[in-house]
């Protein structure tokens, strides 16, 4: 019985442990920083990512991150991504993802949570949200210094 | 559908001849692109109010800072183009490997041992990689009895595989129950098939 209370309370440590960290940096190229609890530092491939966490790129900077339930997201060059929320439960596949892209480029593939619960992944932008049903997508916010150019 | 795109023309038109408004707008672009599969799925746009499903193959709006949102009509190209470097850094997507314990043992079964080789194959491929180890079970027993049943074959798995040099920090366990059959069965069906572990490389 005390056994099975301490095997029961080291896999509660170990979910714990598990819970802080819901991705890694897989992708890092040129400048990519990621501020967290108001610090930045630069980020290298294999880095832990936290909710809460932004992403931030310079010019020639690309950044590529594999969360806990699969889903894929990468930034391109000048962006700003923000981890505003994530969960997920490993057992039941219930969870929630959201993200804030403030400026620049993104690209997601959905994971296992939207499987499990569509739209429960949003991303969004300064002036709209998106909300995934499983798929594959790309997101560009315009710089407003540089809305001729990318305006087209 | 020619007046809607003659019409979509104009439009850019009038924009493109309009810069002189002094006010910075950002604009955005979502577009939905097919997986390496081809398979699209969609994306629910929220924006001013209104809801636009996107759901085919480079299928596109362009969202003003007023929320409204026009389709844009871009070629597969366009897109790869602009996103070129971005999706260059998307991740390579999670590997999945099934392995089968002898039946009362720790021990792999043949056939998952040589499984186990391609687990190290696909490690070596991949910068910094960390794997999930996802226990399942079979449907006999109550849902609570098989989460605890398949996390203790995850963790298992999680062993054997520190044991063979994975650095510890880089694996995670975790139990699905009978969420997730391979061979669908009625309740409390003893099928051997389902009593796996599974490996995802990432």
């Amino acid at each position: 019985m005390r056994k099975l209370w301490i095997f029961v309370s080291a896999l509660v440590f170990a979910a714990s442990a598990a819970a802080n960290d819901i991705g890694q940096i897989k992708v890092a190229k040129g400048d990519v920083q990621v501020e967290r609890s108001g610090a930045r530092v630069a980020a290298t491939v294999g880095m832990p990512v936290r909710a809460t966490d932004v992403v931030v790129t310079g010019a020639n900077g690309s950044a590529g991150i594999t969360f806990s339930d699969n889903s894929l997201v990468s930034v391109g060059p000048n962006s700003v991504f923000a981890i505003d929320k994530y969960r997920f439960d490993t057992t039941t596949h219930a969870g929630e993802f959201e993200g804030s892209l403030r400026k620049g480029k993104l690209a997601a593939v959905s994971g296992k949570m939207v499987r499990q619960s569509p739209e429960s992944m949003k991303i969004r932008t300064p002036s709209s949200v998106m909300a995934v049903r499983g798929t594959e997508f790309v997101v560009q916010v315009d710089e407003p210094a540089a809305a001729p150019a990318a305006a087209r | 559908m020619r007046i809607a795109a003659a019409i979509l023309l104009l439009a850019v038109a009038a924009c493109a001849e309009t810069p002189k408004v002094p006010v910075p707008v950002a604009s955005e672009l979502v577009a939905v692109i097919p997986g390496p599969d081809g398979h699209v799925g969609a994306v629910v746009v929220y924006s001013g109010g209104t809801m636009q499903v996107l759901d085919q193959p480079y299928e596109a709006r362009r969202v003003r800072a007023d929320g409204s949102a026009l389709p844009e009509l871009l070629a597969a190209p366009e897109i790869s183009r602009a996103f070129r470097s971005t999706l260059e850094a998307l991740p390579g997507r999670p590997a999945s490997f099934t392995l089968y314990f002898l039946e009362g043992k720790d021990e792999l079964t043949n056939a998952s041992r040589a499984e186990m080789e391609k687990v190290f194959a696909e490690l070596k491929r991949r910068p910094a990689p960390d794997i999930a180890v996802i226990g399942h079970t079979d449907t006999v027993g109550n849902l609570s009895f098989n989460d605890k049943l398949s996390l203790a074959r995850a963790e298992r798995m999680r062993e054997l595989m520190i044991e063979l040099g994975i650095p510890q920090g880089r694996i995670q366990a975790a139990g699905r129950g009978k969420r997730e059959l391979l061979v669908a069965t009625e309740d409390n069906v003893s099928e051997p098939r389902n009593r796996r572990v599974e490996i995802s490389v990432r």
